[in-house]
């Protein structure tokens, strides 16, 4: 309980030991707070800022759908469109084509015809002449009757 | 009866004194009865004897656990401070790490709530003197009588543990604080304004001997009261330990009745010596804030 120089030898210990403690300990201490301060504080930021740019995406992925379905009714109604153009085409190619196939064989038709109506003329031709030689019971200069047969030909 | 009353009033005594290292003068009676012919530095053996050492002397026990304290704390919060800085910032902290920095963050907030002007060197000296008194403090949780019983096997005649019993400690600090307060002072208001604020208020220039007094007081108390304060309290709670350390010779239902007690006691004191070590910190803080400002 007596005073002595312990009191002095206190005082020098307790200033030597700010001393240190304001050198060596609270200064790095400090720094490496404020960088966490500083890290989390950016973390933070940047989760923020994450945040809006999802909500912002979100906006406009639901903006981007929309026109999507907007363009692909469009789309639709210009393919059914475009479907009953194509069927109404093909129904008018169809009409022609039939035509054109109907006058085809009309002409076919009638160039049988005309050909079978040939042939049966040179039947009757030769029939004609074939019952007139029988008729006549006699030769007959072909040369001279080929004339009068080519006529009853064209008569026929 | 009266032996054992004798021996609770040593054993009192006993845990009360420092283990001195001083001069005794030459023609000198030792407690011992050996008388010395010249003038011999020794250890104190008696009260008597380390109360005659005079000033010239040391307390070596204060001095040994106070610096021993000191550089444990100062070593860990050192190694402490490089661990922080050589991890990168995204590093989660480990155990020791992160309670040294919420210790200087605590102690860091409370600066800046009460210290308005600008000094680098506030803010260390707070921490070192919450944790430097803490730690003093703590000693007190030890059994009081295991590091005395200790020395006095190593044959040493006293050994006070507690730092902050004794008063050359807490004055140590209190002075150091208060020459802190009077340079600052003298720093930030200049000579005249710091004397101006000791002499021309409150009464103005016709009350100057009034004011002086006042302010003077008012100066004086505070080195004193910083002092005594820790001095009292860990005093106080010291002797309740060594009371309660004398229940355990008194039979066994006092004995049981002292451990509850001693465990009771120490529970309550946890809060006594953070309790103190805030209060001297943030005093300083708010002396030297003092110190710093201007009186318009």
């Amino acid at each position: 309980m007596n005073i002595n120089m312990t009191l002095i030898g206190q005082s020098i210990t307790f200033a030597m030991f700010v001393w240190f403690c304001m050198k060596f300990v609270w200064p790095p201490i400090m720094t490496a707070l404020e960088a966490r301060k500083k890290f989390i504080a950016d973390g933070l930021a940047a989760g923020d800022r994450g945040k809006h740019e999802l909500e912002l995406a979100a906006k406009r992925a639901k903006v981007t759908l929309h026109e999507g379905k907007i363009k692909a009714a469009e789309i639709i109604a210009q393919a059914e469109k475009r479907g009953t153009q194509l069927v109404e085409e093909a129904k008018g190619m169809a009409k022609i084509e039939g035509d054109r196939m109907v006058l085809v064989a009309k002409a076919e038709i009638e160039q049988e015809t005309h050909r079978a109506r040939e042939a049966l003329r040179g039947e009757v031709a030769s029939l004609v002449v074939a019952g007139a030689a029988k008729l006549l019971r006699r030769e007959i200069n072909a040369q001279v009757h080929a004339e009068l047969l080519e006529a009853i030909k064209n008569e026929l | 009866m009266s032996a054992e009353a004798h021996t609770s009033t040593e054993y009192i005594k006993h845990h009360l004194q420092n283990l001195t290292f001083g001069q005794l003068p030459p023609g000198y009676q030792r407690g011992d009865g050996e008388t010395l012919s010249v003038g011999t530095w020794t250890l104190a053996h008696t009260a008597r004897e380390a109360k005659d050492m005079g000033f010239m002397a040391v307390n070596v026990d204060t001095m040994g656990f106070s610096i021993l304290l000191g550089a444990l704390f100062l070593f860990f919060f050192h190694r402490a401070s490089v661990l922080a800085t050589k991890s990168a910032a995204n590093v989660v902290p480990g155990g020791w790490v992160n309670f040294v920095e919420w210790v200087v963050e605590f102690v860091d907030s409370s600066v800046k709530g009460s210290f308005t002007a600008r000094n680098p060197m506030v803010a260390p000296l707070a921490l070192t003197i919450f944790i430097w008194i803490f730690l003093m403090n703590a000693m007190d949780l030890l059994p009081i009588d295991w590091l005395p019983r200790l020395a006095g096997l190593a044959g040493l005649p006293f050994m006070k543990v507690v730092v902050s019993t004794d008063p050359n400690a807490t004055f140590g600090m209190s002075l150091t604080v208060f020459a802190l307060v009077l340079y600052y002072s003298v720093k930030m208001k200049g000579l005249g304004g710091f004397v101006g604020e000791l002499t021309l208020q409150p009464f103005g220039k016709w009350g100057v001997p009034a004011n002086l007094l006042l302010e003077g007081v008012n100066l004086i108390a505070k080195p004193v009261s910083l002092a005594l304060r820790l001095f009292g309290n860990m005093y106080a709670g010291e002797m309740i330990f060594i009371l309660i350390a004398i229940m355990f010779s008194g039979g066994s239902v006092m004995m049981l009745t002292g451990g509850v007690l001693q465990w009771a006691w120490a529970v309550f004191h946890i809060l006594i010596i953070t309790l103190q070590a805030f209060i001297f910190m943030t005093l300083t803080i708010v002396y030297l804030d003092m110190a710093h400002q201007e009186h318009h």
